[in-house]
């Protein structure tokens, strides 16, 4: 092995490719040769660096220093000055001219945690890292049950948006006598406001893919599926180079390292629908149909994939089961609350300082998620409201700053924690104008199979149209309420229960903002 | 002509959602035409009305013909909120299309979609399948010289 006395890591995700950073690759290895460094310093390409800057970024380690918007340009000064003479270049760096330093790498990291560090793209970079470890222990060592009572013992729920208790989930396909069972990975990340399942499988996708090949240990399945956006073309490349590399190893195949326990793993290609994220949806997708939700019994553990027991995980998910079984159920809940362990990575987007996405122990408070890792409201902004969530979240004002961000926790304000999506305004957004663009997401969404989410959509984005005109009246409130309550009430699936909640609390915290637009 | 793209799946109907995006792409117009959907059909043995369900139940499917740079500006409450509807406005005036209109050259097609996951740099398009994300109405103009003048 060869050791280098710098390391400079190059974040690849859409910006930076968009930015050229191909070409700026080649032009840094260029520069770093014509300094005589190439034999010091070592140039990788990563996934997301978990910040963000504009256009290409650089972390560069041992020193920790993160550089933004790097242009060909600047590269004979950042050669010269600081990976020659050692003194980082201050005009590039992220935090330039300004003295908080955001916590970055000070987050208690379990999905993220070889994110922006190794090359997802090297098998042999996650190995390096433990990789595999957990798979090879839960293959040669462990039971099914064994497994599916580690995952329970751990306290684990989906990180989808549900909160369905993971383990649970798993025990009821585990023990099924039959010849097929399958695992599908619901990497359909829809949730306007929210990219994380992008960002991990961006970062690491062979902890996914390790995620996975436990779970089907567990359950018993011999083929998974990655349902995975069209959109995601960088995830759907790197998830294939990993998925090939894992067959090259032998982690996936016939009979996998002698165990006799045989695992592939394909990636279906979505086509773009909101409502896919539902599971029985997404399974209607996989089997080549339109994607319409199901009735529920039978559930997919029961009866799903081609009428076989089927396991749905969100990508998440899948993501925090390697730790489990390497480190135990014990070893896990050091982190988060006692009533939900583990980590959640939120994707924090507007008015603050630094956008971005960071892994916290469940039950940090909004405040602390917005000031400490976000670096606080953009400079002359004041807070005036957050969408948790995404469209199907809850918009809070600034009196609930202080809740804590874990599902039990959030359940009081009538929310969940949805997909991790924080969005912060600022005191310029209208409420109205939010709601607005929510229900007209919703109105677009809509499947059209049930009656109450088809026309209610279609009615909720009518009358909030006219609200936000200027023509509504008091009774249009009531009659927002009323309709997103026979929703939730009646709806064939979570899509359609969905809008009660950011109507509700638009309506409760904000409800002065609607009443200045009413005609009297 | 499909036959090409029918030799790489087996005919089972999971296999239809990827033989309508190879279809789609190998298109020049990126759309799946109606004796498409009829070969498909003879290929999948299943019924024209299903396929057409499904191409139309999916945003990313068209069965009319498009440009070929199909833009598809993010519509969702983040870029909302960032201007993505003076983006919108921008572009309509640029091309002079309306929302899923071809302008007549051919070049562009003007499509809206749901949010695409680069909420950190709203307001965000993607064109075929690269993404530009901190729109402004000047870098839209830069956009669409640059993508005029690739031949």
């Amino acid at each position: 092995m060869k050791y280098y006395r710098t390391h400079i890591l190059i974040g690849i995700n859409e910006t930076s490719q968009q930015a050229g950073v191909k070409e700026f690759t080649d032009a840094l290895h260029k520069e770093l040769e014509k300094a005589a460094l190439q034999e010091e310093v070592n140039v990788l390409q990563t996934g997301p660096l978990g910040f963000f800057g504009k256009g290409i970024c650089l972390t560069v380690y041992p020193e920790n220093v993160n550089y933004e918007n790097v242009l060909i340009a600047d590269l004979p000064e950042l050669v010269n000055e600081h990976f020659l003479k050692g003194r980082p270049v201050h005009r590039l760096m992220l935090d330039a001219g300004s003295k908080f330093s955001p916590k970055f790498n000070y987050e208690s990291r379990i999905v993220l945690r070889n994110s922006g560090i190794i090359d997802p793209e090297n098998i042999d970079e996650y190995l390096g890292a433990g990789g595999y470890e957990a798979w090879e222990k839960a293959l040669l060592q462990m039971k099914p049950l064994e497994i599916v009572d580690e995952v329970k013992k751990s306290g684990l729920k989906g990180r989808g948006g549900a909160g369905f208790p993971t383990g649970l989930k798993w025990s009821f396909t585990s023990p099924i006598e039959c010849a097929q069972k399958y695992v599908v990975v619901n990497a359909d990340e829809g949730e306007p406001g929210t990219f994380k399942d992008r960002l991990i499988m961006e970062g690491d996708p062979h902890q996914l893919l390790e995620g996975i090949m436990i779970c089907a240990k567990a359950v018993g399945a011999s083929k998974a599926y990655i349902y995975i956006r069209g959109e995601y073309k960088l995830s759907i490349s790197r998830l294939t180079k990993a998925i090939n590399q894992c067959r090259e190893y032998g982690l996936l195949g016939k009979n996998i390292l002698e165990s006799g326990f045989d695992l592939d793993i394909d990636i279906m290609i979505g086509a773009g629908a909101y409502v896919c994220g539902e599971e029985t949806a997404l399974i209607e997708s996989i089997e080549g149909n339109r994607g319409i939700p199901r009735w529920k019994p039978p559930f997919p553990g029961v009866k799903g994939l081609w009428e076989c027991p089927t396991v749905v995980n969100n990508v998440e998910t899948l993501a925090n089961v390697p730790y489990i079984i390497k480190h135990g159920a014990e070893g896990y809940k050091k982190f988060g609350t006692p009533d939900c362990s583990g980590t959640k990575v939120y994707t924090i987007l507007g008015e603050v300082a630094y956008p971005g996405l960071c892994e916290i122990d469940m039950g940090t408070t909004l405040r602390t998620i917005i000031n400490d890792y976000a670096g606080g409201m953009k400079k002359g902004f004041r807070f005036k409201a957050a969408l948790i969530g995404g469209a199907a979240g809850v918009i809070l004002n600034e009196r609930m700053l202080d809740v804590k961000m874990d599902l039990s926790s959030l359940q009081q304000y009538a929310a969940v924690l949805g997909s991790g999506a924080i969005l912060v305004m600022n005191e310029n957004t209208s409420i109205v104008d939010m709601l607005w663009s929510i229900l007209r997401f919703f109105r677009h969404e809509s499947c059209g199979k049930c009656a109450p989410c088809r026309n209610g959509s279609q009615q909720l984005y009518d009358l909030i149209s006219k609200i936000k005109k200027g023509q509504g009246t008091v009774d249009d409130l009531d009659m927002l309420l009323l309709i997103a309550e026979t929703m939730q009430q009646t709806s064939f699936c979570a899509l359609g229960q969905s809008p009660i909640m950011p109507i509700r609390s638009a309506l409760e915290n904000f409800r002065d903002e609607f009443l200045a637009l009413i005609k009297e | 002509m499909y036959q090409e793209i029918f030799s790489k799946y087996t005919p089972t109907k999971d296999n239809l959602i990827y033989i309508l995006h190879d279809i789609q792409d190998s298109h020049p117009q990126h759309y799946i035409s109606e004796e498409a959907v009829q070969a498909v059909s003879e290929y999948l043995k299943i019924p024209a009305n299903h396929i057409y369900g499904v191409i139309t139940f999916y945003s990313m499917y068209s069965t009319k013909p498009r440009g070929k740079n199909i833009i598809r500006l993010c519509e969702s409450p983040h870029c909302y909120i960032k201007g993505s509807e003076n983006i919108l406005r921008k572009m309509k005036n640029a091309l002079n299309v309306g929302i899923g209109e071809t302008t007549k050259d051919g070049l562009f097609t003007l499509e809206l979609c749901a949010c695409l996951g680069v909420c950190g740099n709203a307001p965000v398009m993607m064109i075929n399948d690269d993404v530009y994300g901190d729109l402004t109405e000047d870098k839209v103009d830069e956009v669409f010289t640059k993508l005029r003048g690739v031949k």
